[in-house]
């Protein structure tokens, strides 16, 4: 009987591991079939190149180029503030900081990743994008430019938790080295330190890219949503995300409006998984030394 | 270019790193504050208590408290067991072969999709081709699929840090692998396993994108009643009042976001308590 159970249970058990591929499988392919049946429809390099995103004219226009450009802006925008700030950030933590406030820094850090990013798309908007439609003199705030700095800060637990992991497990003998040789402590820090984490930190930084390239509600209340491909950062722009989330509720379901908004998720999965692949392997590569 | 000396240099560069730390620091305080500040003024047992009325611009936010809790606690039972089995599977019965790498591969993979994506796959797969219409169980699917990965992780770091040495004891008693599991590893694993959940359930609560064409509409103006009901959720509602109704008073605005921070904080903060506490109380 006893055996009988532990049979049984252990199938479950293998089943619920193998879950997890079935589910990539299957996002992959109901993306896939409808994103399949709009390339048909549609035609795939009309929806690459395509200048223009007007899913309402006539006839309609399902040009991916102006999102992929809005959603290439923000990233690039939130990684010139975030990668910085948070290696700085990670650096502080891991080696300058006191130990008795080390630890309230880094849940400080961490709290940013609990707040809903309804919430921190909400302030942004009352806050941000005021500020930014001012300060630059532009006639209104929603731009990528607000959009780059809310998603950097949305970024930032990402990648200075994972770095100061990267930065903590250098091997304390090449910090050894350094010292007996007469470097001080910011010489070993910047020279060695940084280099011997640096695979860990790129992981860091690439699973930061992930999580601005896929998040959408903050993105889709503070860039402004114009699909139109933009002249600089201090336009409107709209990304692949928002223009999923924004869309889908005005679609007929089935119809190719419909279609092409899957045809979109299947971009950003296939950019998603592009980049957290890269990510798993520089994490590897940091964990094998 | 003027050569600092490495001393100065090192005070320079502690600076600018410390500069950094605050700059990561601020917005965080700045949300939390700005929320407060504003929004405790509008939370009231009426605003907790009572339908939205008059077009969302007066009344009470609880159709959408309640559908946010029966979403996250269907979507919690779901991918709890599912998660801890294959924690269990990942970590205490596979050596590292092809199939437990691509096991691995798919959980990262799964971690890394974007919410949003999540949700176009809940409407075709659970709204459209299973036919639940947009109601609670799709939208609890969908998030329960979207928390896998983080479940499976956390569930497996406990279990790794149940010391070997007691599976090796119960083992060379005779008992079964099953049974040392069940009856010594999950016990002293439970603690970190429930951390990780209460973790989750903080992350779902405050999601939006998954559940935007899965379970959540614009109003409904009865209390959920069954899991296949549409219903009201508080992300989606304050996404509503804050960019879709025009005139809104500000106070709804800031008393609904008030609400989810408070709720998401809340709940984070309770795993935060029971990880130093279960720390504390460790048999090893």
């Amino acid at each position: 009987m006893r055996k009988i159970i532990d049979t049984v249970i252990e199938t479950v058990i293998f089943i619920c591991a193998i879950l997890s591929i079935i589910f990539v499988v299957l996002i992959f392919g109901f993306l896939f079939k409808e994103g399949f049946a709009f390339f048909k429809d549609f035609g795939i390099t009309k929806f690459i190149t395509g200048k223009f995103w007007n899913p309402s004219s006539n006839p309609a226009l399902f040009g991916i180029l102006p999102l992929i450009v809005g959603s290439t802006l923000v990233t690039v925008g939130a990684c010139v503030i975030a990668v910085p700030i948070g290696v700085m950030t990670a650096l502080y933590i891991s080696e300058i900081a006191p130990k008795g406030i080390r630890d309230i820094l880094k849940s400080l850090v961490e709290l940013m990743a609990a707040i809903p990013s309804v919430v921190i798309g909400f302030v942004g908007m009352i806050t941000l994008v005021p500020f930014v439609r001012i300060f630059f003199n532009i006639p209104t705030g929603l731009t990528a430019f607000s959009g780059s700095i809310m998603l950097a800060f949305m970024a930032m637990p990402t990648i200075v938790t994972i770095s100061e992991d990267a930065i903590r497990s250098v091997p304390w003998h090449y910090k050894e080295g350094a010292f007996a040789l007469g470097a001080t402590k910011w010489q070993t820090i910047r020279r060695i330190v940084l280099k011997a984490a640096m695979p860990g930190i790129i992981a860091a930084i690439m699973l930061g890219i992930g999580r601005v390239i896929g998040e959408t509600m903050a993105v889709m209340m503070i860039t402004g949503n114009a699909a139109h491909i933009p002249d600089s950062i201090f336009e409107p722009v709209r990304t692949m995300t928002a223009t999923i989330a924004a869309e889908m509720g005005e679609t007929v379901r089935g119809d190719m409006h419909y279609k092409a908004l899957f045809a979109i998720g299947l971009v950003l999965f296939v950019i998603t998984f592009i980049v957290n692949f890269i990510a798993d392997l520089f994490l590897g590569k940091s964990k094998n030394k | 270019m003027i050569k600092l000396s490495p001393k100065l240099s090192q005070k320079l560069s502690y600076s600018i790193l410390f500069l950094a730390t605050i700059l990561a620091i601020v917005p965080v305080v700045v949300i939390i504050f700005t929320i407060i500040k504003n929004g405790a003024s509008a939370i009231t047992w009426d605003f907790l208590t009572s339908m939205p009325k008059d077009g969302m611009r007066t009344g009470g936010i609880l159709p959408a408290v309640l559908g946010t809790f029966s979403i996250v606690t269907c979507a919690i039972s779901i991918t709890l067991p599912i998660g801890v089995f294959a924690a269990i599977y990942l970590n205490e019965y596979t050596r590292n072969n092809l199939l437990t790498r691509i096991i691995k591969l798919a959980i990262v993979n799964l971690a890394g999709v974007p919410s949003v994506v999540y949700g176009l796959f809940g409407l075709g797969i659970f709204v459209m081709f299973l036919k639940l219409g947009v109601s609670v169980i799709a939208g609890a699917l969908t998030l329960s699929i979207m928390e896998l990965p983080v479940i499976i992780t956390t569930a497996r770091g406990a279990l790794n840090s149940v010391p070997y040495s007691f599976r090796e004891a119960s083992l060379s008693l005779g008992v079964s692998r099953w049974q040392t599991i069940r009856h010594i590893v999950l016990p002293n694993a439970l603690p970190g396993i429930l951390t990780g959940t209460i973790l989750s359930i903080a992350r779902i609560s405050g999601e939006t994108a998954p559940i935007l064409f899965t379970a959540s509409v614009f109003y409904v103006p009865h209390l959920p009643h069954s899991i296949f009901d549409q219903v009201m959720t508080l992300p989606y509602h304050l996404y509503i009042v804050s960019t879709q109704i025009p005139n809104m008073p500000k106070k709804i605005i800031f008393g609904t976001a008030l609400v989810l921070l408070i709720m998401v904080l809340t709940i984070s903060f309770m795993a935060i308590i029971a990880r130093i506490y279960f720390r504390k109380h460790r048999k090893w």
